[in-house]
């Protein structure tokens, strides 16, 4: 099979898929839509479809549309349509069904009470939250049905591995992504071109390829929703990897506590199997490619990478000291390329559009876009994509919304428990990894905490603390044992039983086991401290008066 | 018979402390350390048991980089220049070990390996006098089911030089970590009472490899309990594929 061969099965699904079919009614049927009751939504919509003997409108079940805050959503648009283009509703209710319906066939066969309650929750076009975004990683989420091998492909899915097989040797796949700036999004930053270059010139035999969809942050939720939302694109970067590197061979690493994504690749994997997209001699080359998953028990070290690998091999998932990296001996002990979910799913289009096209998205040392899970004190929580370099006010203040309650902004975690905040005086620096990390903290992996002016940092780093403390391994001693004294010491501070020799005896310790620990966990575990320190020290200060000594 | 058996190993010359030392490239700077009696403390490290890097007392600076390496699981290079010794490597060795010794019960006064504990003779040589970190005072359990030996997790530093042994040496693999941060226990089997395991041979190599009074011989008191590893070395060397 080469490029047109798959255009044209592509244009056989269109046709199959769309023939007679004008409108479509879609379901987020993401684990967030579904906690909030999309199922029987859906079913209704089903329900009142058929009631409506309309067979130029269908129902479909979607991946996340991003305003998980107001689900259920429901969209209304031409088939496979972008989102931008779709008329959008909140917190649809099966009730809501035939005007939904009616809504969408452009009929009146609704009372005038149900359309005008409907029209309440249609979400204006022109909202700052979709405006400002621009959806790359995320083109098919909340588009396409993640169930569906031929409505991937028939929006165009699967085409940069046809064209990455039949047209590219290995070594431009990888000048491809190499100068594409990719860096990885589990949190490290890490380039990806050199990454992939270095485990594509180890001798060959025997490679691995490893998607960590670990995701252990608290309040992150990027990579499930990519998952749940368009598997068949991360299967296809996978895939795009191991033929650049040589290897014939990936594993999945996904969390148990995400039996949806769970659930939704295992079809996309038995799917991609049956119509050869997967397998041997893929596409009549030479190339052969097979995914298996594994589950992760939720330990949040499991997303460390030689932990994960350790996890894989069947032993105690637990980091171990690099050198040798995994890139040089990874998976029982052979080489291995181990990419973040999100860096898989902008392969794709990097091979599609050159790596040029790709690096005129971002900023000078960070490019494309980041997806960003909105959490917290913020209007709109949810799931979002903006171009690297997009400054904090524009993701907080307009695409989130602002701080719900009356309430005013006070400072914003990013980068999880390995990260630190940043406060109101920074909020219009552009977000890419270096702006970052000059400001104390990190990208991290995209997870974004808003805490308003009612917030104690002593407490927001304490919560961290509290986590690291409980996910440390406890291989090695600074972080077992460190992590453990810092939260006492954090504990007695927002308990206002502290004194001042506490609070340099905190401050020591962050350096020690920063400085001390075998893996990131440990080595990060201070950062949410001496960040909330950097910038709220008169709080610590606040508590430690209370005791006078 | 195989011609050219081993692979070319090249030497190099780096700087430790000042002075001037070669190596084979494929040692690592504690080994090299040891062989130029250069102190370095460690806890984990063994010769004859693999790497493990838990314990971080062997940290070490090396020039031009910000990070510390570990002195256990780095090979030297060519032209390596390393500080073993400095004021801030000082620093964090002691309160590595005061946050060892405020973690669990280590009271040596009353432990039967008082006077041969290799984490009492780190606290001399690490100058800690006392610890500036709270104590737990966290109780852990004592298994005394095994007719010849006795592990008091109390004092147990996870170095788990004992699980190493087991498996390496012996290839029994009795013991094992269970749980996770403060709460890691060492365990035998599938955390069943030692006396009651299916795997243990009692041939005592983890007591003997055991840096502290948790693994210890039945019948002992305080101060007894004198440990003898030379036999690892020997055993360890057998064991080389060659
Ligand atoms: C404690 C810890 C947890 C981590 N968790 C994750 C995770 O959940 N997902 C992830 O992709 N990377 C995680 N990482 C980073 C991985 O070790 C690794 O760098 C990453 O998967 C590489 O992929 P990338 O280059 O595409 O970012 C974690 C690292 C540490 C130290
Ligand atoms: S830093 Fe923490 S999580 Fe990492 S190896 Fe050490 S104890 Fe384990
Ligand atoms: S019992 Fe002894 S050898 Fe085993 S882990 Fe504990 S301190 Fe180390
Ligand atoms: S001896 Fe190197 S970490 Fe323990």
């Amino acid at each position: 099979m080469n490029r047109d061969d798959l255009d044209e099965q592509a244009h056989r699904y269109q046709s199959d898929h769309n023939a007679g079919i004008n409108q479509e009614v879609r379901v987020c049927m993401a684990a967030s839509c579904q906690s909030s009751g999309a199922l029987p939504v859906f079913d209704a919509l089903t329900h009142a479809l058929t009631a409506a003997a309309a067979p130029t409108c269908r129902v479909k079940g979607v991946g996340c549309m991003g305003l998980c805050s107001a689900g259920p959503l429901v969209a209304v648009a031409a088939p496979d349509a972008a989102l931008n283009t779709a008329t959008l509703y909140r917190d649809v209710q099966p009730d809501d069904a035939p005007a939904v319906v009616a809504a969408a066939l452009g009929s009146d066969n609704v009372t005038a009470a149900a359309a005008a309650e409907l029209e309440t929750r249609r979400i204006p076009a022109d909202l700052p939250f979709f405006a400002y975004q621009q959806r790359l990683v995320l083109e098919h989420a909340g588009v396409i049905d993640p169930d569906s091998f031929s409505g991937y492909v028939a929006v165009g899915g699967y085409a940069a591995l046809v064209q990455a097989l039949t047209e590219m040797t290995p070594g431009q796949v990888i000048a491809a992504v190499t100068a594409s700036g990719l860096r990885g999004r589990g949190g490290g930053g890490y380039p990806t071109g050199l990454k992939w270059s270095t485990v594509a010139k180890m001798p060959p035999g025997q490679k691995y390829v490893i998607c960590n969809a670990d995701e252990g942050d608290p309040g992150a939720f990027m990579d499930r929703a990519i998952l749940e939302s368009d598997p068949h694109r991360v299967l296809e970067g996978m895939a795009i990897a191991a033929y650049a590197i040589g290897a014939n061979k990936g594993f999945i690493y996904v969390r148990a506590e995400y039996p949806l994504a769970v659930e939704r690749l295992n079809t996309a994997i038995r799917k991609a199997k049956k119509a050869g997209f997967l397998g041997n001699h893929l596409f009549e080359t030479q190339f052969n490619f097979d995914v298996e998953l594994r589950l992760g028990a939720g330990a949040f070290v499991c997303g460390e990478e030689t932990a994960l690998m350790a996890s894989i091999q069947g032993l105690r998932g637990q980091p171990r000291p690099r050198p040798p990296y995994p890139a040089e001996a990874g998976l029982w002990g052979r080489p291995t390329l181990i990419n973040n979910v999100e860096t898989f799913a902008n392969i794709a289009p990097i091979i599609e559009n050159g790596g040029e096209w790709f690096a005129a998205i971002g900023t000078e040392r960070s490019k494309g876009t980041k997806v960003f899970a909105l959490a917290g004190a913020i209007t709109n929580t949810g799931l979002i994509e903006v171009p690297m370099g997009t400054s904090l006010r524009t993701i907080i203040e307009t695409i989130g919304g602002g701080i719900p309650n009356g309430r005013a902004f006070k400072a914003v975690q990013t980068g999880g428990p390995s990260g630190g905040c940043i406060p109101a005086d920074h909020l219009d620096v552009g977000v890419d990894y270096d702006s970052l990390k000059t400001l104390g903290t990190i990208m991290g992996s995209g997870g974004m905490i808003v805490m308003d002016d009612s917030a104690s940092m002593v407490d927001v780093a304490r919560y961290f603390m509290e986590f690291c403390m409980s996910e440390s391994c406890g291989k090695c001693v600074p972080c077992r044992a460190g992590t453990q004294q810092m939260h006492g010491l954090l504990d007695k501070i927002a308990r206002g039983q502290a004194s001042h020799a506490d609070l340099s005896l905190l401050e020591q310790l962050c350096e020690v086991v920063r400085a001390t620990s075998l893996c990131g966990l440990g080595q990060t575990a201070p950062n949410p401290v001496l960040s909330t320190l950097r910038y709220f020290r008169h709080e610590y200060e606040q508590q430690l008066q209370l005791t006078g000594v | 018979m195989p011609v050219a058996t081993s692979p070319a190993v090249r030497v190099v010359t780096l700087n430790i402390d000042g002075q001037d030392l070669s190596a084979r490239e494929d040692e690592t700077i504690i080994e090299v350390c040891r062989e130029h009696r250069i102190p370095i403390p460690s806890l984990c490290h063994l010769d004859g048991l693999t790497l493990w890097g838990g314990c971080r007392l062997c940290l070490v600076e090396m020039a031009g980089q910000e990070r510390l390496f570990a002195a256990c699981s780095t090979r030297v290079a060519e032209g390596m220049h390393i500080l073993t010794n400095t004021e801030r490597l000082r620093r964090y060795r002691r309160t590595i070990v005061e946050l060892l010794f405020a973690e669990r019960n280590h009271v040596c006064a009353v432990c039967v390996s008082n006077g041969h504990c290799e984490l009492q003779a780190l606290a001399q040589t690490c100058g800690v006098t006392h610890v500036t970190v709270p104590y737990r005072h966290q109780r852990y359990d004592v298994d005394s089911s095994h007719e010849m030996f006795r592990v008091d997790h109390n004092r147990c530093i996870l170095c788990t030089r004992c699980v190493r042994v087991c498996d390496q040496i012996e290839g029994a693999h009795t013991w094992d970590v269970k749980g996770r941060g403060s709460d890691c226990q060492v365990i035998t089997d599938l955390a069943q009472p030692w006396g009651e395991s299916s795997t243990c041979t009692s041939c005592g190599k983890c007591v003997q490899v055991c840096p502290t009074g948790a693994l210890v011989e039945q019948g002992t008191s305080v101060g007894e309990m004198v440990k003898d590893r030379r036999f690892l070395p020997i055993l360890a060397r057998r064991r080389q594929p060659r």
